[in-house]
């Protein structure tokens, strides 16, 4: 278990005051970039000197301010990926690995280097330098120096921010494996709500310097007083429904939602449940005439109440039962010559919604 | 050509560097550590000898170290010969003459290191010292060539404080530079051609060897 709670002002415009526990697992640690995501990991690893509050490993106490204890980095037995990995140029992938580990004998150490290695897929790399092998691999062989050492808690700031989506999910998974046996709290940072749902048994969410919210992702997305956090998870269309006839066979249920009848994934909901559907907004496509022959279940009808525009991106609000949030780019805007009252047809795939449990 | 008075000039250097490298890289850790706020005191007084006369650097450290300072009178009853006008006062003038030319690369070379490797080093558990043996030196092997080859040519080009300080001993404080000077007074032009030659010669190929070794430690530099 780590306990922490931390009071600091880094700046006169940003303060920080969070305390939040990881039990053994994954804990994400979610929020947008400023949030203080990366303070709170550096003032755990010791990097930062928060002005106020505690951080508890197990049954050590790592810092506490009311007793003056602050143990040093060194001695913390954290283990930390920073987001730009801080692999040591001049050293070899072997090298960059055994340099937490050098208390060790050498037999003991090659052994421990290699087992690592090898199970993160990277032990031809060995002989490399960092500047020699691909961004995955840096970030394997970052993971694999922090990983070797047993660290009591590990630290990943955006681990995986720069792999491709398949890459990830295999280190996911490398990384729940690793820590079957080993049940230390790992605090994982992210800005990327997909991330959320892939990894999440439990959320803790940064806004401004302050937890806004805590718990498992659904839960996070649940709570009505939240309905911002499901916004910033990336959802921008949330409804309240009740399940209509559910086809657990077919891994679908049919739900209504003001009247509008939707197809949803499966989840376990009985008929005249309650439940919360949510849908992003970049998931939704629009036709300018009813499609045909399309594989998609929900194809819903609407007008086009209001049309603006955010940069990049077109949004508008469709009425078609519920108001619906739709995002697309201004090009296709223009093709569809989208404009205030025009009649449009919504394609929702299945598996674009998220079945909240209520 | 005086050899004798050439092998005490690279003798000094070589010494000097070793010494500059003992004392010269903790402070330089200190200069581009330290969020003392008065650190910029300490790095003025170490770029003192830049901007002052040699012989205003002589001249203080010929009376900090004679025989009747505290400093002179403590290494005669410790050795049983004087500290002024010996090739240790020598060493120890030159170190403090060469200083800012060893510490100032030193201390830039390491400001340049990126911090995120030297926390990674510490996260692993790695002490300060094995952190600067590991990381930090090999990251700053360019500044720190640098600065001892600045410091050793200017320890052989040294003249003010060696006149100021050593004397004209042959074999003990007759470095090159001032065996020049003599031969250059008493007209022998010949053989102060030759020791000069010598040196320019020596410095040549102390140079390029530097300069080709360095191409090579580049190659381990991260990559942009």
């Amino acid at each position: 278990m780590l306990d922490v709670s931390l009071r600091t002002h880094l700046s006169a415009s940003f303060a920080l005051d969070v305390s939040f526990a990881a039990p053994p697992g994954i804990t994400i640690l979610f929020g947008a970039s400023g949030s203080g995501k990366t303070t709170v990991l550096r003032a755990i690893a010791g990097l930062l000197r928060p002005h106020g509050g505690r951080v508890v490993v197990g049954d050590r106490t790592l810092f506490d301010a009311a007793s003056r204890t602050d143990v040093p980095v060194a001695r913390r037995r954290i283990g930390y990926v920073a987001q730009h990995l801080a692999l040591f140029p001049h050293l070899s992938v072997l090298e960059n690995v055994s340099y937490g580990i050098a208390h060790l004998d050498r037999a003991e150490r090659d052994r421990r280097a290699d087992a690592i290695l090898t199970s993160l897929g990277i032990a031809h790399l060995r002989a490399r330098r960092p500047g020699e092998i691909s961004g995955g691999e840096r970030q394997r062989t970052a993971l694999a120096r922090t990983l070797v050492t047993d660290p009591d808690a590990l630290l990943l700031d955006e681990p995986l921010s720069a792999l491709d989506y398949a890459t990830q999910t295999r280190m996911l998974d490398d990384l729940r494996a690793w820590n079957r046996e080993r049940g230390i709290p790992i605090v994982y940072v992210t800005h990327a709500h997909r991330e959320v749902f892939a990894l999440g048994e439990r959320v803790v969410v940064l806004e401004h310097g302050r937890v806004r919210a805590e718990g498992t992702p659904h839960e996070v997305l649940d709570a009505p007083a939240r309905h911002s956090l499901a916004t910033q998870a990336g959802f921008e269309n949330v409804f309240d429904g009740l399940v209509m006839s559910s086809r657990p066979e077919a891994g679908t249920m049919a739900c209504r939602i003001d009247g509008l009848d939707v197809e949803v994934p499966y989840s376990g909901a009985d008929d005249g449940d309650a439940i919360r559907v949510a849908v992003r907004a970049g998931d939704i496509l629009v036709a300018g005439e009813e499609p045909r022959a399309l594989s998609a279940r929900n194809i819903l009808p609407g007008e086009v109440r209001s049309l603006g525009r955010e940069g990049a991106t077109m949004i508008a609000r469709v009425a078609a039962g519920p108001v619906f949030e739709v995002h697309l780019t201004p090009a296709a805007a223009q093709t569809l010559a989208l404009e205030e009252g025009s009649r449009v047809w919504l394609v929702i795939k299945t598996y674009s919604w998220r079945v909240i449990q209520m | 050509m005086d050899v004798e008075a050439l092998l005490l000039s690279v003798r000094l250097a070589t010494v000097v560097c070793i010494a500059l490298l003992i004392v010269g890289l903790p402070i330089a850790y200190w200069i581009a550590f330290s969020t003392w706020r008065w650190k910029f005191l300490v790095e003025a007084v170490v770029a003192l000898p830049l901007v002052l006369p040699p012989t205003v650097l002589g001249f203080y450290v010929l009376v900090a170290i004679g025989a009747r300072s505290p400093i002179g009178q403590a290494w005669t009853s410790w050795f049983g010969e004087g500290l002024a006008f010996s090739f240790e006062g020598l060493v120890l003038a030159s170190i403090l003459y060469s200083l800012p030319f060893a510490v100032q690369p030193f201390a830039a070379a390491f400001a340049q290191v990126d911090r995120s490797l030297l926390e990674a080093s510490a996260v692993l558990g790695a002490s300060r010292l094995r952190t600067a043996w590991r990381i930090l030196l090999p990251l700053s092997i360019n500044g720190i060539i640098t600065g001892v080859v600045l410091s050793f040519a200017h320890t052989i080009g040294e003249f003010g404080v060696v006149v100021m300080v050593g004397g004209n001993l042959p074999g003990v404080t007759r470095t090159v530079s001032i065996a020049i000077y003599d031969d250059v007074q008493a007209l022998e032009y010949g053989r102060a051609n030759a020791t000069a030659l010598a040196l320019v010669v020596f410095s040549v190929c102390v140079l390029a060897a530097v300069y080709a070794l360095n191409r090579r430690v580049w190659q381990v530099q991260p990559r942009p």
